[in-house]
């Protein structure tokens, strides 16, 4: 094992010969000059505005909801799905999940197991942040999102976040993410393109991606 | 690489071949242009396009030139983070670990995430005959699987079949599949329901990765379906075959490459999903994960200054959708898993030049730049075949102890391509031959050394002008 590291970082080394000796990794110039997206600040009318059709192109459905609307329009959603058994993460905003009905409400105690999670009609999570130009959640664990089976696993996904939590551009969303636990990120419904090159949604991940704004 | 490719003819026969299924032709023609356009239209969207890919390359080159910094840096930080690091130095190493790990686990199946890397080094096979069942989950992957077929396309792996073909396969194949129709959608389904019972018992999952962090000792996977999250993260221990070349340096490395990858490849803004993870995490995903770093050539390829850059490719296949030659021919007739302009550059550098196959790829190409145009990491996949054929040429002559007129006229063309003043020269005395012997718009052959050369190829003949000349005379 220790005789395959020594020998393929020696050839390595060997295949290198031409880089001078006292060159450093910082001393090979990257040039950044692409958009940061840092000027546009988060959570404004016009990112946020990006971000919903940017993300309904790719299938999802997207509306801004009112704080105080929110917890009304959660259980609505949920409802007209049809969804008996709806998962909720710990730590889920509890005036978001107020207004659904108590025996419809289960949490990951245990915790569930595949199949289980596989029985459960939804799942109602927050997200870490969101990206407006590619239409994109970001789920990293944190309180109200659970693990990343949770929002794999039942075939419907509704999404509750704050504005602020919209960014514009990719780099920047990097940058307020933590790599160091699990992140997931989201751009729409499961989708393939694996015949003949059409996009068509709905394969192994949630075929139903719904995401409330809250602004 | 993958056993399933041995014995492929080389280029010429095997394109011959391919020139004669007018089926093929039809499907690669519809599919390619289809993800031409929405490529083309994705990367307008972004005014900074040029400046993303400079970066996308420079990144790679400080990687690759300090390649064993950052791969003892990765090693030390999945370590840190619960991972163990394995390296396999060649195909059969890499099977032997893998095989191994599963072993242990007391497994006899294994879920994979759709990863050239392991089609590479042919695990499939190496698991099959350990007794190890191993179920792709890619909706590509598993039409190839199942028709027993082999890959023809970097991200669409059944590009080659339409959806007549693949609703057959399913009917025949899959007993979930029933009498399912020919719509995209509804064959997404019946892949679904086929898969849905081996993600939820799975204990072993398989997959490759598009990026390792080097700074954090982050592995990343992008895709479509959600077949990659289910392999990544309900079973209970994770393999990932990862090609040495993969490393990038740091996390804000990826705010590059994440907007390169996903417009290049699938012409989408942003794929549906990406997965992230560091080494282990108490209560989310697996108990153990094995990170196996391959060599398999990549050193090899490393040595060569000019041939290094291949390294730099992050397997988008924009290279493969705007080649001639590849929309003409498909992909088996590069008789590797890596086809199009990429894999005619990087096959025989992985593999080597002694066999037939890779001594041929180099010349599968017009050289009409149209890859090195949309390569989002800039290779300049031209300049590599140039070189490459060369070095073909060259061994080839070393063998025959003199040079043959080929080795004669690539040397020759190389010495006055890389100096203007002699281009300019040689397109001078071109045109005033031009004048001399191409009566019907062809030079034909041609006596003396120049046989060895013309033997095979018409050329056009020279313009009376070279556009050097055009340029000068008309812009004074």
């Amino acid at each position: 094992m220790n005789a395959a590291r020594d020998e393929i970082l020696a050839r390595v080394r060997a295949a290198l010969a031409d880089v001078p000796e006292p060159e450093r990794p910082a001393d090979v110039p990257v040039a950044r000059q692409y958009a940061t997206g840092a000027d546009a600040p988060a959570g404004v009318q016009e990112t946020v505005s990006l971000f919903v059709e940017r993300l309904a192109d790719y299938g999802a459905s997207v509306r801004t909801v009112s704080p105080a609307q929110t917890g009304t329009e959660v259980a609505k959603t949920l409802a007209s799905w049809g969804a008996e058994q709806v998962l909720v993460p710990r730590r889920f905003p509890a005036p978001w999940s107020a207004h659904l009905p108590a025996a419809a409400v289960l949490g990951d105690e245990g915790p569930l197991s595949a199949d289980d999670l596989d029985a459960v009609d939804a799942v109602v999570t927050t997200a870490a942040a969101a990206i407006a130009v590619t239409g994109t959640l970001v789920l990293d664990g944190g309180p109200g999102q659970g693990r990343r089976a949770a929002t794999l696993v039942p075939d419907r996904h509704l999404c509750v976040l704050r504005a602020e939590q919209v960014v514009a551009s990719v780099p920047e969303a990097l940058s307020r993410l933590d790599p160091l636990g699990p992140l997931t990120f989201v751009s729409g419904p499961s989708a393939t393109s694996d015949i003949e090159l059409e996009r068509v949604a709905g394969v192994h991940g949630p075929r139903t991606l719904e995401v409330l704004v809250v602004r | 690489m993958s056993s399933a490719f041995l014995g492929m003819p080389p280029f010429p026969q095997a394109a011959r071949r391919a020139l004669a299924d007018t089926q093929l032709r039809r499907n690669l023609a519809g599919a390619t242009r289809t993800i031409r356009d929405k490529r083309a239209e994705v990367v307008r969207e972004l005014p900074d396009w040029e400046e993303l890919r400079e970066a996308g390359r420079a990144l790679k080159e400080r990687t690759l030139r300090h390649l064993d910094h950052y791969l003892l840096q990765l090693e030390e930080r999945v370590t840190a983070a619960g991972g163990q690091v394995h390296w396999a130095r060649d195909a059969a190493e890499a099977n032997r670990i893998v095989t191994r790990l599963v072993q242990e686990t007391g497994e006899h199946e294994v879920v994979k995430v759709k990863s050239m890397t392991t089609q590479e080094i042919g695990l499939n096979e190496a698991l099959g005959s350990a007794g190890i069942t191993a179920y792709e989950t890619d909706l590509a992957e598993l039409i190839v699987q199942l028709g027993e077929d082999l890959p023809s396309h970097i991200l669409v792996p059944a590009i080659h079949r339409n959806r007549a073909e693949i609703r057959d396969l399913f009917r025949r194949e899959m007993a979930e599949a029933g009498e399912v129709g020919d719509e995209p959608a509804e064959l997404a389904e019946a892949a679904r329901r086929h898969l849905r019972r081996k993600f939820l018992r799975a204990k072993v999952g398989i997959s490759g990765a598009n990026f390792l962090v080097a700074e954090t000792g982050t592995a990343v996977v992008v895709e479509s379906e959600g077949n990659g999250r289910m392999c990544l993260t309900l079973p209970e221990t994770l393999i990932s075959v990862v090609g040495i070349e993969k490393v990038v340096p740091t996390w804000q490395d990826l705010e590059v490459y994440l907007q390169l990858l996903p417009r290049s490849s699938t012409g989408e803004r942003m794929n549906p999903y990406t997965s992230t993870w560091t080494g282990i995490e108490d209560g989310d995903g697996p108990r153990s994960f094995h990170l196996v770093l391959l060599d398999a050539g990549r050193s090899d390829t490393l040595a060569d200054p000019i041939g290094r850059q291949a390294l730099n490719c992050i397997r988008c296949s924009a290279c493969l959708n705007v080649c001639p030659v590849y929309e003409r021919t498909g992909g088996h007739a590069y008789g590797s898993v890596y086809p199009g302009p990429i894999g005619a550059v990087l096959s025989p550098q992985l593999r080597g030049t002694g066999g037939a196959v890779d001594r041929s790829l180099p010349f599968a190409s017009t050289l009409c730049g149209a890859c090195y145009e949309v390569c989002p990491v800039k290779i300049d996949i031209p300049e590599v075949l140039v070189h490459l054929r060369a070095r073909v040429v060259e061994e080839t002559g070393e063998r025959r102890r003199t040079p043959s007129p080929e080795a004669l006229a690539m040397r020759a063309a190389r010495w006055v391509f890389s100096s203007p003043a002699r281009l300019a020269a040689a397109q001078r005395v071109a045109a005033l031959g031009g004048r001399a012997v191409g009566s019907r718009g062809r030079v034909g052959r041609l006596p003396g050394p120049l046989a060895g050369w013309t033997d095979a190829r018409d050329a056009p003949a020279p313009a009376r002008e070279s556009f050097r000349q055009w340029w000068k005379r008309t812009h004074r």
